[in-house]
């Protein structure tokens, strides 16, 4: 049963995964994001871990990809546009990507090389476990995270400012100077 | 077959078996408690109060024209009312329907899904509502269906945020995530909704809110978007949107009444020593209570107007999460304290 | 990992309802349509440009975003809400100075306008 459950849903996984690659409409990708986050969940309930697993639905398939289908409406919804990059450039930048990914990886796997990991138990990974390491062993790194997410809100908040009401008038007044030369 | 499975079984058809029951009822009752507070008859020909209403809406919405627009992006116009109905109905699992029970010499507990996350998955299965409508309202290539669409996710998230707050201002307490430990807590003190009344005040305005009901109907408001993100949609297909509105209700009402009023509890009364009798009867005091929480929803609408999109927004931004927040600074001190 | 499995059967028993209504009413309406029919509903005019032509108001991306930061914030809350009998004083001061770090950004936000909707 527990075979069959995981299966699917690591097939389900990679296959909407592929999806969000190879689609050509941004918004089949996003949904098919949404399709392989769910997956994980899943997969993370599979191991034992249903906290992770509920909070990967809760963060990423229910706020995080809500942002990047708002973001892909408020571009240009559905059009796939023309390739601004040419395919060199766009192999360039996978090449790139790959690169940088797999010497990831190699630093990671020789960084835990001599550590001999414990097994994960029900109890180290329950979320009273979780809570309590968090908030005793990571206090600092925790409130460190309040101050991140403090300085994304006002990242967010002025990459997104409307212009205030003399700055619109500043533009109104020089597109009004513009249009008067460019008339004869 | 083992008896644990066959216990689950029996649960989830139960629970299914309520679920598929709210939108029929909700017809009627919406149809005729309209009609009584506007002073017209409403349905009154089919059966004895047009009691059949109901029965005839879903023979009409078999027979009717079910049009899929060609401009509209097919796939993904049939995927929306499936994923409107998914968190509808999986949200129901974690609420405890009633007290224990034994059978076979072993207690269960009388909820779906005993899960140690309870109202988180609640939550998080509530928020993959979001997508339905994003969903409807892209593919059906509309400009009423996307404006209702966007406005409606905007409004789901502003309003989800404040409601989170407010339920984790009652766990605080309780320090435990199932619903029937929050149930518990709420017999041996008093219901929640007295001893955290701005926390059930924010979550019942979220609560209107997260199920687009009037004052926040926005997503659907009539007389400026026609009918909002299910515009496009006919018959079956609206049908199943509309199913979805009644069952998430239904959800949250039953997730409301189990957090704040007391859950399949009676002040004073001890369903635990009478058997199966206690079993129907928590049942039924739940289902009574979601029934009054489900007529709440119908006469607020023929109560308030509508809001204006800014009204909502101001509303959920700069009211109801500083005030969640507010009451959880409040009650986790009052936790500490010792007065909780 | 048993106790999730009755969402799994929710979920199916949701899609086989829908699917089985969908066959249901295939079967039993009138097929064929008016090709009016299929234009998109513009109140009866004629549709000039589609909904896909159009873009959004940058304040929809804004209140995403500003869900997504809040939203992150509130999944610290629940370990903490779950474990706060035995985090006790400490912990309490620990999240009010997490909490009074996000109300200076969320008072920023406020006095910038960013929560103004006109």
């Amino acid at each position: 049963m527990e075979l069959l459950v995981f299966l699917i849903f690591a097939f389900l996984a990679v296959a909407a995964a592929l999806v969000v690659v190879a689609h050509k409409n941004p918004v089949y990708s996003t949904m098919a994001l949404v399709f392989t986050l769910f997956s994980v969940a899943v997969l993370f309930i599979l191991l034992g871990a249903p906290f992770i697993g509920v909070l990967q639905v809760l963060i990423y398939t229910g706020a995080i990809v809500v942002l990047f289908l708002f973001v892909i409406m408020l571009l240009n919804i559905g059009r796939e546009d023309s390739q601004i990059a040419g395919h060199k450039a766009q192999l360039f930048f996978a090449l790139l990507g790959a690169v940088s990914f797999g010497s990831l990886v190699i630093l990671a796997l020789s960084s835990l090389r001599p550590k001999v990991l414990a097994p994960l138990t029900p109890e180290l990974v329950s979320l009273k476990a979780l809570a309590s390491t968090l908030f005793n062993e990571f206090l600092l790194p925790f409130e460190i995270i309040g101050l991140l997410l403090t300085v994304a809100v006002i990242g967010a908040t002025v990459a997104a400012r409307r212009p205030t009401a003399e700055e619109s008038a500043a533009t109104a007044a020089e597109r009004s100077i513009e249009t008067k030369e460019a008339r004869p | 077959m083992n008896v644990d499975v066959v216990v689950t079984v029996a649960k989830i058809a139960v629970v299914l078996g309520l679920l598929l029951q709210v939108a029929p009822i909700m017809v009627w009752v919406e149809r005729r408690g309209s009609a009584m507070m506007q002073d017209r008859p409403g349905p009154n020909r089919l059966g004895p109060f047009g009691l059949f209403q109901a029965l005839a809406d879903a023979v009409k919405f078999l027979f009717k024209e079910d049009v899929t627009p060609a401009a509209a992006d097919k796939p993904l116009y049939l995927m929306a009312p499936a994923l409107a109905l998914l968190p509808a109905f999986t949200t129901s699992v974690v609420i405890p329907w009633g007290p224990n029970f034994t059978w076979d010499g072993k207690e269960y507990a009388f909820t779906v899904s005993n899960a140690d996350t309870g109202v988180l998955l609640f939550l998080a299965l509530a928020s993959l509502g979001v997508y339905s409508l994003v969903m409807a309202g892209y593919a059906s290539n509309n400009k009423f269906s996307l404006l209702g669409s966007i406005r409606a996710s905007a409004q789901l998230i502003s309003y989800e945020l404040a409601m989170t707050v407010a339920v984790l201002a009652v766990i605080i307490p309780v320090g435990s995530f199932h619903l029937t430990d929050v149930v518990a807590y709420q017999r041996t003190n008093t219901w929640n909704c007295l001893l955290q009344p701005f926390g059930f005040l924010v979550f019942c305005i979220a609560a209107f809110a997260e199920t687009n009901r009037l004052p926040f109907d926005l997503p659907e408001a009539e007389s400026e978007l026609v009918a909002g993100f299910h515009t496009e949609y006919s018959a079956m297909r609206f049908a199943a949107f509309f199913q979805a509105e009644y069952t998430s209700m239904a959800a949250l009402s039953a997730l409301g009444c189990t957090l704040f009023l007391g859950g399949w509890s009676l002040p004073w009364l001890n369903y635990e020593g009478m058997g199966w009798l206690g079993v129907a009867l928590g049942l039924g005091t739940l289902l009574a209570k979601v029934g009054v929480c489900m007529f709440v929803f119908v006469w607020v609408r023929w109560t308030f107007p509508r809001f204006r999109y800014d009204q909502l927004m101001r509303l959920g931004w700069k009211f109801l999460l500083p005030v969640a927040l507010l009451n959880l600074i409040a009650v986790s001190a009052m936790t500490l304290a010792g007065w909780l | 990992m048993t106790s999730y499995l009755p969402i799994l059967v929710f979920t199916l028993v949701a899609v086989l309802f829908l699917t089985a209504a969908l066959l249901a009413a295939r079967l039993l309406r009138h097929a064929g349509s008016a090709s009016m029919n299929l234009e998109p509903y513009e109140c009866g005019n004629e549709a000039l440009t589609f909904a896909h032509d159009h873009r959004f108001s940058i304040r929809y991306y804004l209140i995403a975003v500003l869900f997504v930061i809040f939203d992150v914030e509130t999944v610290f809350l629940f370990p903490w809400a779950v474990l706060f009998d035995q985090l006790a004083l400490f912990g309490f001061i620990e999240m009010m100075v997490f909490l009074a770090i996000l109300v200076v950004g969320y008072v920023y936000i406020w006095n910038r306008g960013a929560l103004r909707w006109v």
